[in-house]
């Protein structure tokens, strides 16, 4: 009785897969899916080596600082850093008293304490990185009605973050001829850049990095748009996840003392079962 | 219950036995996971998985319970208390990641042991309260990982509560209400957060104590084995103490060797880039899709596209999702056959390599994008999916010739048993 049951309850099952496969199969021959301008001109990001890849990899103290200073001079005049504060610099090798000058370098909200109005003032060790825009109406309003994401988490937010990083900042041109001829109405519109790294290959940011020499670099590296968007790239690994060498370094040790214990385990296993046949 | 050969638990020291007197815990422990509890000789490495479960969910409560010291359960600042986690709690990425990847270690786990009792009849008489115990674990696993996923509040696990809650609203008459009633609201927020961290808190002790009674219906009958044939005689078993202890315990250091790797260096190869953006109801995600464990059943719930008389798709998709699981309840009494190993089952072990296939390419298509040629594929899977269980499953033990099984497991390990005599009782 049971066995007729679930036949039945099978073939209902099965029945109405069938049916939904033969509509599916009806309608791509019929109407198969239209291309699109994404699907085809979206590209997946450049290959990008940095010193924090593999699981030996440490981050470049030297790189993050210059990238630091990329966030700093260019891209902060527009985009956050919410979850990073500026005692958390110390990590990329600056001193307290760096640390404390850099934090006094930008101006923070505060409350006036004489009067309890809010006013501002420098940046303290202990602050977060300020918004540069009190809201998010205040943010559309000045950037063309698009929102510029926080950067903290970013290059974990986005599959191969930071390459689709360094490549989207490299990868502004002009929309292909070809894409044109096959998709006129994939023009970009007016205020939109065309960038195939971007998934629906028009972005509302401007191409933030231009020209080669745009940031002096303090330790004398040749700063070209790629380097530039390569050290930002690897200080916004580093804003995303400040303890990643640590979780490299403390991950050796614990494979070793596993890979220890496992052997003697394993030879204890074998000593145990010395006699019993299984 | 256990085997006229189990060992007696016998103590020596005046404390103990004063202890066995008054709380024989020790005895219970002893009866349990000791010396007097006795084992098939002849389990396989699959057998290990048990354990192993046991440890995933150990590791899980312990680091949860770290975590739930420094997270916050308010849609405000969620997001950002993982993130406080990662960055500012000592060791908090460390508890982070083992909780993430240990949720998925546990899955992979429990899914060979699913898969190790589909392959070796676990499922039949006398075990079948072992198995349905097990269903339910299962399941309880299930709710408990979907509640998991939407605490950090990112992209996915909104959007991801919103579309599972959704499903119920597929249920005609009562759908809506419930889907309101089960959220306290419209849409996933605060009060559906809230609700989500308190029962995320309270499954794991269910599911400790339905492990008990899991492994209290196992020690009734005892354990199974590769060969399926039942325990005869003390030469078929050795005790779990010491022999099961080591080979378990060296098997968890290569568990631990394997999901250590994942959580040191590459702890986000199992997560979504989403869920690094704070949850915003005004955006919808490109692709929802769940954590990896649940795709073949994603994969099940979005292969039904089309209307099927008068039940709406979704409602479909929903039943089929579920009834892809309560099928697993039924199984003890779909599969007939007298012969419990799939080593001795000629037909029923080709259908079983097909289901572990179809699984595979159910949970591919269920992490894919919802279009062609992703959901045909995932179409056809579902087919051989349920008839497997529903149609195959029962025809197959009525029609199958069995192989000839060995006369003991004492014989399968060692070429012959002096017990096997003729006349001997089988």
């Amino acid at each position: 009785m049971i066995r007729i049951l679930s036949i039945l309850v099978g073939l209902f099952f099965t029945v109405a897969l069938a049916w939904s496969f033969g509509n599916g199969a009806y309608t791509a021959i019929t109407e198969p899916a239209p291309v699109t301008a994404e699907h085809e001109f979206h590209r997946l990001p450049k290959e990008l080596h940095l010193a924090s890849d593999g699981a030996f990899g440490r981050f470049d103290k030297q790189q993050l600082q210059r990238g630091f200073q990329v966030y700093k001079e260019v891209c902060s005049a527009c985009h956050s850093l919410r979850l990073v504060a500026f005692r958390d610099l110390k990590q990329l090798g600056y001193n307290d008293d760096e640390v404390k000058a850099i934090a006094a370098g930008f101006n923070v909200p505060g409350i006036d304490p004489n009067t309890g109005e809010t006013n501002t003032r420098p940046g303290l060790a202990t602050d977060y990185f300020p918004k540069p825009f009190a809201n998010d109406i205040a943010a559309r309003a000045a950037n063309n009605n698009a929102v510029p994401p926080d950067l903290s988490l970013m290059t974990k937010a986005r599959h191969d973050g930071a390459a689709y990083i360094h490549s989207l900042l490299t990868g502004y041109q002009n929309q292909p001829a070809e894409l044109l001829k096959h998709f006129p109405d994939a023009k970009t519109p007016q205020g939109l850049h065309y960038n195939p790294y971007f998934a629906n290959l028009n972005l509302a940011m401007a191409p933030p990095l231009t020209s080669d020499g745009q940031v002096t670099y303090k330790d004398g590296t040749k700063s070209t748009v790629d380097q530039m968007a390569t050290d930002v790239a690897a200080f916004l690994v580093w804003t995303a996840e400040p303890k990643l060498d640590k979780r490299k370094q403390t991950g050796w040790p614990v494979l070793g003392f596993l890979l220890f214990a496992t052997i003697l385990g394993y030879l204890a296993y074998r000593n145990i079962w010395a006699d019993k046949k299984h | 219950m256990s085997f006229p050969w189990a060992h007696e638990y016998k103590p020596e020291h005046p404390l103990m036995q004063w202890m066995d007197e008054k709380l024989p815990l020790p005895r219970l422990v002893y009866n349990a996971v000791g010396s007097g509890y006795p084992v098939p000789r002849n389990l396989n490495y699959w057998w290990n998985f048990g354990f192993l479960a046991l440890i995933c969910l150990a590791i899980q409560i312990v680091s949860g319970i770290i975590l739930a010291m420094h997270y916050a359960a308010n849609g405000a600042v969620a997001f950002d208390s993982v993130e406080h986690i990662m960055r500012d709690v000592n060791w908090g990425w460390l508890m982070r990641y083992a909780h993430a990847n240990g949720a998925s270690a546990f899955f992979v786990v429990i899914y060979i042991h699913i898969f190790r009792g589909f392959f070796y009849g676990s499922y039949k008489a006398p075990r079948e309260m072992v198995w349905l115990l097990g269903v339910v674990i299962f399941l309880l696993m299930m709710a408990t990982a979907f509640m998991g996923y939407v605490l950090p509040w990112g992209q996915m696990s909104f959007w991801g509560a919103k579309v599972i809650t959704g499903l119920f609203g597929a249920i005609p008459l009562v759908g809506e209400p419930l889907q309101q009633w089960l959220l306290g609201g419209f849409a996933p927020d605060n009060a559906a957060l809230n609700r989500f961290f308190s029962l995320h808190y309270l499954l794991p002790f269910v599911i400790v104590g339905v492990v008990v009674l899991h492994i209290w219906a196992l020690h009734i009958p005892g354990s199974s084995n590769p060969t399926g044939v039942e325990v005869k005689t003390e030469s078929d078993t050795v005790p779990f103490y010491p022999y099961f202890i080591a080979k378990d315990g060296w098997a968890v250091g290569a568990f631990l060797l394997i999901y250590c790797a994942v959580l040191f260096f590459a702890p986000n190869m199992l997560g979504h880039p989403d869920n690094y953006i704070p949850a915003n109801p005004m955006s919808t995600p490109a692709h929802i899709v769940p954590e990896w464990y649940f795709w073949p059943f994603y994969a099940i719930l979005r292969a039904f596209t089309s209307d099927f008389f008068f039940i709406p798709a979704k409602l479909m998709g929903v039943l089929a999702m579920f009834s892809a699981i309560l099928v697993w309840f039924f199984l003890p009494w779909l599969d007939r056959s007298p012969v419990r190993s799939g080593k001795y089952r000629p037909m029923f072990k080709w259908f079983y390599v097909i289901l572990i296939i179809d699984a595979l390419v159910l949970g591919y298509c269920g992490g894919a994008p919802a279009a062609e040629p992703f959901v045909m594929i995932s179409q056809i899977a579902a087919i051989y999916y349920f008839a497997h269980f529903l149609i195959i499953l029962p025809i197959v033990s009525a029609i199958e010739r069995p192989e000839p099984l060995p006369f003991s497991i004492t014989e399968a390990v060692l070429g012959q048993d002096d017990q096997a005599a003729p006349g001997a009782a089988a």
